[in-house]
């Protein structure tokens, strides 16, 4: 047992000095870690900033102009004045998300108490704002028009107030941050380790490995916990510098527990990347199948898009990968400062499940030496 | 002298690595000139400048009078030059058969159907290859690839013939049987000019003319007798020692070995009936023999004769498929640790880890072998000491030069004293005297320790210093004994001609080459007349088609890009359309009354019957609130407060608390539209009903119209955006990586060295492409038709058009990729990177390009993705036509041209 624990030592430090050597991985860590992280957060926005408006005004009155005004940035963009005739063609070039149609004679229906409509075109192609932006327009344009008449006679029979938890302004940076560091650590972890692997059996190496007094259990266990211990220190500083630093995202959750989760993601992660390896032949057919893995743990975890909204046969196929648990993780830790009682069934779902791919990967590894034959 | 070839003060470096150091020299035309000396002294890189393929950094060439640092001038010449690069079958394409292969070449120089099949099938005569003519070139033997390398290389006719060693890693039949060829070409061509390098010292004794190189410098020129007289030497093998400088020969040392003293103990390897299978292909067919402890036991074949697949069975890494191996009398079980501790292995590509350095590389393994640890410290410097390693010990593996690193990987591998010593090939590409130092170094093992070795080899020489050796030839033992045995029982001059003549009689012929003589002088009639036909004028679209045709065979018979790039797409788009939705529905809430009154309850029942909205069972206080939010349970929570049914009734405007989960933003948002929604429904409703209340309803009226999408469905959104995302990741990707391929296979040689222009190459390399690109489009219009119901509401025509633009820009995109792209690994992760951002946050997909920064508007507007998403939007969910997208179809098109002249002008038409 001692020896088993100093051999992984041993090969796991050979593997460390394989990575110091790898330019373009260690460029690619940098990158994943640092760059697309902040640039992901910054322009992956699904909600309403910096939308695009029109409005026709035909009444060119001061209520008209006052509902222009209140159109304010980050959510809206100063609206552009258009004619009538313009709307069909800009709204299907796209140019506007959303058209408002001020009729003649509108501030002097509203001050004569006679009923007046206002048109709001929305593209409704644009799912991510369009419906929350049409509601924003509708609020806005019910808030002026009230400020406007100046009578508290509108003032509704219900207050209605709301507070965000975890989140007090909603704001994307934070969500997109966080789930953007926690997809870049599955991507690196696959990608690091398994061609990791590839590479070994390349040069030839792996094989020299089954001929010295080791077992392939420790070959794996070392690549697991050098690569591991690669990423998981690249995503600290990522979470300490980028997402807390630069993206100024206050964690309220606690961070040792999230980093004991990804410890643990990163088990997963890796067996899942040295399972991928040995089922490629070579490193280009690695990567193609890295990328088609990747992808779908990466649409469909729950990071993008909520899992809830997904058709229940899939929700429960995503049960059986990794990601969909770590992005749970993450999320109840970073956000909701959850402790181990409520995410413990993740960790244990996380560690199982790495433990099924490690063991999968450790019946197929001898015969991917013989692979190499073909 | 009329010389082919004129070098003049010729250098050239790899970074630091000096390839040649100002070389001056004139090669004679008409003969067949030798390049002689070990890997890595240049010959190849003197080759490559002279074909043409390698740009010449410094010095000049001229070839057939030519000279080779002008363009116009090398196209001039380059349909006269046949290059065939180094290794085996390094210019062809594995997957085609033979007769493809040819084909593609004649294609290239822009022979006509009809000559290029006549040709063919002369060349395919002529070595004997015609019966193989359907087989794929992988599946070759190595002489038969090497032959294959040489029709293709003939079949213009070339006045220069450059081969860089034709003949490593071949049977020494085959061997005989290619030169055989060579000179049979010659007397029928007396004006071709045949260069050669080759390592093997006894091919060199036919060449006319020879060329000694070491490390990036002439040594002598002139023929094999008159080299062999300046140096007084008998053989080439001894007169190229007697021409390196005096620094290197001191080193050598004339091999001494002492006998053998059989000891009669029981065998220590034992191999009987060994066979291992490969599918139907027998790597290694009932292979037997025992080994003596101490002995030195060589195995004898060419590449691919199954030398590896037995030592492999040996050491335990591969199971074997019948018979058995045993080692001290066990099996060869790769799971029995102690006997591996008795086993040192050293595999052909000297596996050592090249980022460790040589004390880091001894440390691992020591360690890793349990030496004890008071031990190891002695035993690594003991190491370094006899292997002569003591003044690199801390250099990286990877910078040493090859004769030391394979002294590093023996000492590696004997490091733990075993007994028995496995080692694959461990002297190619290394230059005779560290290969001799080498040989003292095993000699000492086994005859000092007493250490037992099995050692494969390729070489006639190396073989001859063995014990025994075992004669191997397509997986079967062909003889066995001592090489003085074996060659008096065929009463042979040496042991090569002992091993051709086993070979021939297990191939069960005639002597070869009598029978390709016939061949080829039946042939010699007919074909020399019309060897001299004019060239035709060449057609650029029709290389391109070559090029085009190739590719596509290629790819139709790789499984896995097939599969990847066809079933991909659909895969993706599947698992998109499905789980990407901006649908919420079912959002999960809780309700904290604290008034429990008729009013309470009405208000909260709106929320209830909204479809939006699924209840769980009502909070009793805060701090369950709190905690169903933050474990996730609830998205949001409603608190009703106390007196709520009273103040509604005296209008003291009771204040209703909602609670959400912001974690989420996006569905927090979400969840709050449809909140305030219902809110301000019940609020509607109230007025209506209370019409005897004083307050006056608002007279204003908003009319939403959410267009293109009335049911404000995702699906509608998602599925034309998802076509738009796959049609340039994987068009891309795999484009990208299908040129770079050729990169890492060493193919793109022959668009080096044939008269294939850069537009050609790329736009034959795209149209494959372009085709897959469409069928993915297709399958990706029918999923979205068929499976999600998403109409084509809009012109069918052009999406359409707009698909076909679309794939032509996103590959070329591809192309541009590559362009700098090294590895295939790289394409596939450089183009992923780059091509997702963009088609994911900058195309419209998520956020509109109108609602981006201008920043990244600009991003936008230089990928094809902001213009076909418009399009595919328009066309399936805007109901758009040609008119209105018109602008899209045009910045298309100019992407696609500026794709094509960056790639273009980023092509490289010579290797660096």
């Amino acid at each position: 047992m001692r020896r088993s624990l100093a051999n992984i030592f041993q090969l796991g430090i050979k593997e460390l000095y394989s990575l110091r050597f790898d330019p373009v991985m260690l460029l690619l860590i940098v990158y994943m870690f640092t760059f697309a992280v902040f640039e992901e957060a910054q322009n992956a926005n699904v909600d309403v900033v910096n939308a695009a408006v029109g409005i026709v005004d035909e009444d060119r009155s001061q209520l008209s102009r006052r509902i222009g005004d209140a159109l304010l940035p980050p959510r809206f963009q100063p609206p552009d004045a258009l004619a009538i005739d313009e709307i069909d063609a800009a709204m299907e070039a796209a140019r506007y998300t959303f058209v408002i149609d001020i009729p003649p004679g509108f501030q002097a229906d509203i001050l004569a108490g006679r009923p007046a409509v206002v048109q709001l075109n929305v593209d409704a192609t644009a799912m991510g704002l369009a419906g929350t932006g049409a509601g924003y327009i509708q609020r806005i344009i019910a808030q002026e028009l009230n400020a406007f008449l100046q009578s508290d006679g509108a003032t509704p029979a219900v207050n209605i107030v709301t507070r965000a938890r975890f989140n007090p302004n909603l704001e994307t940076t934070w969500f997109q941050g966080a789930m953007s560091l926690t997809n870049n650590i599955t991507l690196m972890a696959m990608l690091l380790t398994g061609a990791a692997l590839i590479r070994e059996r390349e040069h030839g190496t792996i094989e020299h490995l089954l001929v010295m007094p080791l077992r392939p259990v420790e070959i794996m266990l070392a690549k697991v916990w050098a690569n591991g211990l690669v990423v998981v220190i690249a995503a600290s500083l990522s979470l300490f510098i980028v997402v807390q630093g630069a993206l100024a995202v206050p964690i309220s959750g606690s961070i040792p527990l999230y980093l004991s989760g990804t410890v643990i993601y990163l088990f997963s992660v890796t067996s899942l990347g040295i399972y991928l390896a040995t089922l490629a032949r070579s490193m280009p057919q690695f990567g193609l199948l890295t990328m088609i893995v990747y992808v779908i743990m990466l649409l469909l975890s729950g990071g993008n898009t909520p899992l809830e909204s997904m058709p229940a046969q899939l929700q429960t196929i995503m049960q059986l990968v990794p990601s969909t648990h770590f992005v749970r993780l993450a999320q109840a830790i970073l956000f909701r400062d959850a402790g181990l009682a409520v995410v413990w069934p993740q960790f244990v779902a996380t560690a199982a499940i790495g433990a099924l791919f490690f063991l999968a990967a450790l019946l197929r590894f001898r015969k991917t030496v013989t692979l190499m034959q073909g | 002298m009329n010389a082919i070839a004129r070098l003049s003060d010729l250098s050239h470096r790899y970074k630091k690595i000096v390839a040649l150091d100002g070389i001056t020299l004139d090669l004679p035309a008409g003969r067949m000139v030798g390049l002689i000396g070990p890997d890595g002294v240049g010959k190849s890189s003197l080759l490559a400048l002279m074909a043409g393929v390698r740009k010449i950094q410094a010095g000049s060439v001229q070839v057939l009078g030519r000279d080779m640092r002008r363009m116009r001038s090398r196209r001039a010449i380059c349909p006269r030059i046949a290059y065939m690069p180094q290794g085996l079958g390094q210019n062809l394409y594995m997957t085609l058969t033979v007769f493809e292969n040819i084909d593609f070449f004649g294609r290239l120089f822009g022979q006509p159907r009809e000559e290029r099949l006549r040709r063919i099938k002369e060349l395919l005569e002529s070595t004997g290859l015609a019966p193989f003519a359907g087989r794929a070139a992988g599946k070759l033997s190595g002489g038969m690839k090497q032959k294959l390398g040489l029709c293709c290389a003939l079949i213009h006719d070339p006045q220069l013939l450059i081969l860089d060693e034709p003949t490593t890693g071949v049977d020494p039949l085959s061997r005989r049987q290619f030169w055989e060829l060579i000179e049979r070409i010659r007397s029928r061509r007396q004006d071709m000019s045949v260069i050669v390098a080759t390592a093997y010292m006894d091919e060199a004794e036919r060449f006319d003319w020879l060329v000694a190189m070491d490390a990036g410098q002439v040594l002598a020129s002139g023929s094999p007798a008159e080299l062999k007289a300046r140096t007084g030497t008998a053989n080439l093998d001894a007169a190229f020692i007697q021409l390196l400088p005096e620094h290197k020969r001191r080193d050598h040392l004339a091999l001494i070995i002492p006998p053998h003293q059989v000891k009669h103990g029981s065998p220590v390897i034992e191999a009987s009936a060994l066979t291992r299978r490969f599918g139907d292909f027998i790597a290694v067919d009932q292979v037997s023999f025992t080994i003596e402890g101490g002995e030195i036991f060589g195995f004898l074949g060419s590449n691919g004769c199954g030398k590896t697949t037995t030592m492999k069975m040996l050491t335990g890494l591969l199971p074997s498929s019948g018979g058995e191996a045993r080692l001290f009398g066990h099996p060869a079980d790769a799971r029995d640790i102690d006997l591996r501790k008795r086993v040192g292995y050293m595999s052909q590509s000297f596996s050592l880890y090249s980022e460790l350095t040589v004390r880091q590389n001894l440390l691992l393994h020591a360690r890793i072998f349990q030496l004890p640890r008071a031990e190891i410290e002695a035993r690594v410097k003991e190491m370094t000491e006899r292997f002569g390693l003591d003044d690199v010990t801390d250099e990286l593996a990877d910078k040493l030069p090859l004769g030391v690193r394979q002294r590093l990987s023996l000492a590696v591998a004997v490091i733990h004293g075993p007994e028995i010593l496995i080692l694959d090939e461990p002297t190619s590409g290394v230059d005779p005297v560290a290969r001799d130092q080498f040989w003292a170094l095993l000699i000492q093992l086994s005859r000092d320790d007493g250490v037992t070795i099995f050692i494969s080899t390729h070489f006639m020489n190396e073989a001859e210093r063995c014990d025994r050796v075992s004669l191997m030839h397509a997986g079967r033992v062909l003889a066995q004994g001592s090489p003085v045995a074996l060659i008096s029982a065929r009463s042979a001059k040496n042991l090569k001609e002992t091993f051709i003549a086993y070979l021939e009689e297990a191939a069960g012929t005639e002597p070869a080459a009598a029978q390709l003589g016939t061949a080829l002088d039946r042939n010699n009639q007919v074909a020399a007349p019309q060897l001299r036909s004019k060239r035709l004028p060449i057609d650029p679209a029709r290389r391109a088609w070559a090029y085009a045709r190739r590719e596509s065979l290629e790819i139709m018979r790789d499984p896995i890009r097939i599969a990847f790039a066809l079933l991909g797409p659909i895969i993706l788009m599947i698992a998109f359309g499905y789980g990407i939705t901006f649908d919420l529905e079912d959002i999960s809430y809780a309700v904290l009354d604290h008034d429990q009154t008729p009013e309470s309850r009405n208000y909260l029942e709106n929320f209830a019957g909204s479809r939006y909205f699924n209840q769980r069972s009502p909070l009793q206080n805060y701090a369950e609130m709190e905690s169903r939010l933050s474990k996730g349970r609830l998205t949001f929570a409603i608190e009703i407060p106390p007196g709520f049914g009273n103040d509604l009734k005296r209008d003291r405007q009771p204040e209703v608390g909602i609670w959400l989960d912001g974690a989420i933003p996006f569905r927090a948002e979400t969840a709050l539209g449809y909140i305030l929604g219902v809110h301000q429904y019940y609020l509607e409703q109230r007025i209506r009903s209370e019409s005897s209340s004083d307050q006056r309803p608002t007279p204003l009226t908003i009319e939403t119209h959410f267009r293109y999408n009335q049911d404000f469905k995702s699906v509608y959104a998602i599925v034309p955006g998802t076509i738009m995302m796959l049609l340039v990741w994987i068009p891309a990707m795999m484009t990208a990586a299908g040129v770079v391929r050729e990169k890492e296979m060493g193919s793109i040689t022959n668009f080096y060295a044939t008269p294939v222009r850069g537009l050609e190459f790329l736009l034959g390399k795209q149209a494959p492409y372009v085709v897959i690109a469409l069928l993915n489009f297709a399958s990706l219009m029918l999923l979205a038709v068929f499976l999600f119901q998403v109409p084509v509401k809009g012109s069918l025509a052009a999406l359409l058009v707009g698909g076909l633009l679309y794939v032509i820009a996103t590959t070329g995109l591809g192309l541009l990729m590559s362009s700098f792209m090294k590895t295939q690994i790289a394409a596939i992760f450089g183009t992923a990177i780059i091509t997702t951002m963009p088609a994911v946050n900058f195309s419209g997909f998520f956020a509109p390009v109108a609602s981006l920064t201008p920043g990244a508007q600009v991003f936008a507007r230089i990928f094809p993705s902001s213009y076909f998403q418009q399009i595919s939007l328009g066309t399936f969910t805007k109901a758009l036509g040609f008119e209105a997208l018109m602008v899209n179809f045009w910045m298309l098109a100019l992407l696609i041209l500026a794709y094509l002249l960056s790639a273009l002008s980023l092509l490289q038409t010579q290797e660096r």
